[in-house]
């Protein structure tokens, strides 16, 4: 059994039917029904939900201070590789794209590591491109001593990998595991993904019950925004959220909420999310989830981080770099998206701070 | 319609047996309720005849039977109920109950997860009577438990749900069933059980110790399709403030 069977069982089209044809009635029903009802997350992803934003905001800035207080989780990513050997028409790191492809050397990692550390960072997010035989198991299960070494937390979005790999990095100190679907559907996924492993819907599908099974603490699930209808696929990450969560119990979660960025031989968006569409999407997962992290990087601009900050999301990140090697030699032609915020650690910390909120820079121990 | 394993119910008000002045008056409650599931204890069971004078008015009346193994203090003595009612009754279906404490009756969580593991590996339908304990319902689900059943007060009290915010809890998490158990004493609490969402409530004191248990079977039948009806209906708004200004979302209009 796994999402796999569940999701099987989900009639794209009804949801589909049922989404459009909610009603104000559905919307405030929801909006007092207790948390975790999916069909209630589907009233508030709507376009019925629209006029209930002011409404939805207050509720979920009560319960996101409520759960997490005035703490805001500080991360960065560091990207060890762009080697990619998929195929993925909306990423910088496509396969068939003439860049300059780079693996990070041990060297090369205690060097940004240093960088990323003088930041103020104890939480970090290790990034890859997908390539199983050049950046698979054994590169991960040789940087990850030297990356628990410096960094109390650490998170991984790498290509999807065995249980038994899980279980490997997780006893090598991995704590957290980011996997987005991209989208849910799966025609769409296939027009996007035209070679390589990433190409099976499928396996990426049930690869968080694998990562769950393993023990990992925290797993994130996430769509990109832009590839297909956002409602939709936001609503089938929800079921997703609540099979995860029901079943492996044990576990924590998080969503992020990437829009769709250019980059290097990309895609247009198929379909716009506005700042506003954002913006109930955040609120209607925390209505629907209070105990849910929701993660911000710096894809969006620093006037929308600044006022999403205080709406919700738990963890953001700053300063980043998209490219292997960026945080010693910035090199703009290896990244693997544009970034909006360009602000550093420090600014958009102060950012915070002048809204009551408190960035935490170290929240974790594993050994706990 | 409530399923529990491969069993479907189109009453989500189960009741109990013990308590009634007489076997017809609970054969005419248990019939007013509309109930399809009903408890009985194994320990009632007569041994010698394999019957007592309410097991076959029950059987007849084509009610499901959910033998119970209240009074059982341990793993042992609730694995002996079990075997010996699945013996005599011929049902694989258990209510289990241990609550070595005689005074409040307070259901033992260490006791009940392992005896649960071993009924749901023998193949039991395993509906555990517990505290309205969210971690431990979760780790009932997992050891196969087809329905968990927290207590909404202790038993017998007709206190109601002192444990909501916890039932709210276990309700929102479960992937089985929830049957509030224990404690509902009138029909207004077993609306508002089914209000939050549970999928049942078991009625036992409430009905038996009425002045007239029927009519109050009827009640208790009409209040929990009524909190289930308004469940799924949705229930109003309830609002603590006035929504007359944009604060946190006008930078959308700027």
């Amino acid at each position: 059994m796994s999402f796999v069977d569940v999701f099987k069982k989900l009639s794209r089209s009804e949801l589909k039917l049922r989404l459009y044809s909610s009603t104000a009635a559905d919307v405030e029903c929801a909006m007092q029904k207790p948390s975790g009802d999916v069909d209630s997350l589907l009233a508030l992803l709507s376009p019925a939900a629209e006029p209930f934003l002011e409404q939805m905001a207050q509720q979920a800035v009560a319960l996101t201070r409520q759960r997490f207080g005035a703490s805001i989780g500080m991360y960065i990513p560091l990207y060890l590789s762009n080697l990619c050997a998929n195929e993925c028409d909306y990423c910088g790191f496509t396969m068939s794209n003439k860049i300059k492809r780079k693996t990070l050397t041990d060297s090369e990692i205690k060097d940004e590591m240093r960088s990323i550390k003088s930041m103020g960072y104890d939480s970090i997010l290790l990034v890859s491109g997908e390539h199983e035989s050049k950046v698979g198991v054994p590169y991960f299960k040789q940087v990850l001593p030297l990356i628990t070494e410096q960094f109390s937390h650490v998170a991984m979005e790498v290509q999807p990998l065995e249980e038994q790999d899980y279980r490997e990095l997780v006893a090598e100190g991995l704590d957290a595991v980011m996997l987005y679907q991209e989208t849910y559907n799966p025609v769409t996924y296939s027009e996007h993904h035209t070679r390589g492993k990433k190409k099976d819907f499928g396996y990426r599908l049930e690869s968080p019950d694998r990562v769950a099974r393993a023990g990992v603490d925290k797993i994130g699930l996430g769509v990109l925004l832009g590839l297909d209808d956002w409602r939709l696929d936001a609503l089938l990450m929800g079921h997703h959220l609540d099979y995860m969560e029901k079943t492996y119990w044990r576990s924590r979660y998080s969503i992020s909420l990437p829009r769709l960025r250019p980059c290097t031989g990309g895609v247009t968006p198929k379909v716009e999310l506005t700042d506003k569409g954002l913006v109930q999407m955040i609120c209607a997962f925390r209505l629907f989830n209070q105990q849910l992290e929701i993660s911000l990087s710096t894809r969006e601009t620093p006037k929308l981080r600044d006022n999403l900050f205080t709406l919700g999301v738990t963890n953001v990140s700053a300063g980043s770099s998209t490219q292997p090697g960026g945080y010693v030699e910035p090199n703009t032609e290896l990244d693997q998206f544009e970034i909006s915020d360009e602000r550093s650690p420090q600014v958009v910390a102060n950012a915070m701070l002048e809204r009551g909120l408190n960035p935490v820079w170290k929240d974790w121990e594993s050994g706990w | 319609m409530l399923t529990i394993a491969d069993h479907q119910f189109e009453s989500r008000l189960f009741t109990g047996t013990g308590k009634f002045a007489t076997a017809q008056t609970m054969l005419d409650a248990v019939g007013a309720s509309e109930s399809q599931l009903v408890t009985l204890a194994v320990k009632r069971l007569d041994l010698n005849t394999g019957s007592d004078n309410i097991l076959k008015p029950l059987i007849d009346s084509g009610v499901k039977l959910l033998p119970n193994t209240a009074g059982a203090r341990n793993v042992k003595e609730a694995l002996f109920a079990a075997h010996l009612s699945r013996e005599m009754l011929g049902t694989n279906w258990i209510k289990l109950e241990i609550h070595p404490d005689p005074k409040y009756l307070m259901p033992d969580p260490i006791e009940t997860l392992e005896a649960a593991r071993i009924l749901c590996e023998q193949g039991y339908v395993v509906l555990p009577y517990v505290h309205a304990d969210p971690v431990l319902c979760r780790r009932l689900e997992e050891v196969g438990c087809a329905a968990v059943m927290p207590l909404g007060s202790p038993i017998g009290s007709n206190q109601g749900l002192a444990s909501e915010p916890f039932l709210k809890i276990i309700i929102e998490q479960a992937k089985v069933p929830v049957i509030v158990d224990a404690g509902i004493g009138a029909p207004s609490q077993a609306t508002h059980a089914m209000e939050l969402g549970a999928d049942a409530v078991l009625v036992n004191t409430a009905i038996a110790s009425s002045r007239d248990p029927v009519t109050m079977g009827r009640c208790f039948a009409q209040a929990v399709n009524t909190g289930r009806q308004a469940y799924i209906a949705g229930l109003g708004a309830v609002s603590h403030q006035a929504h007359n200004t944009s604060p946190l979302t006008g930078f959308l209009n700027d």
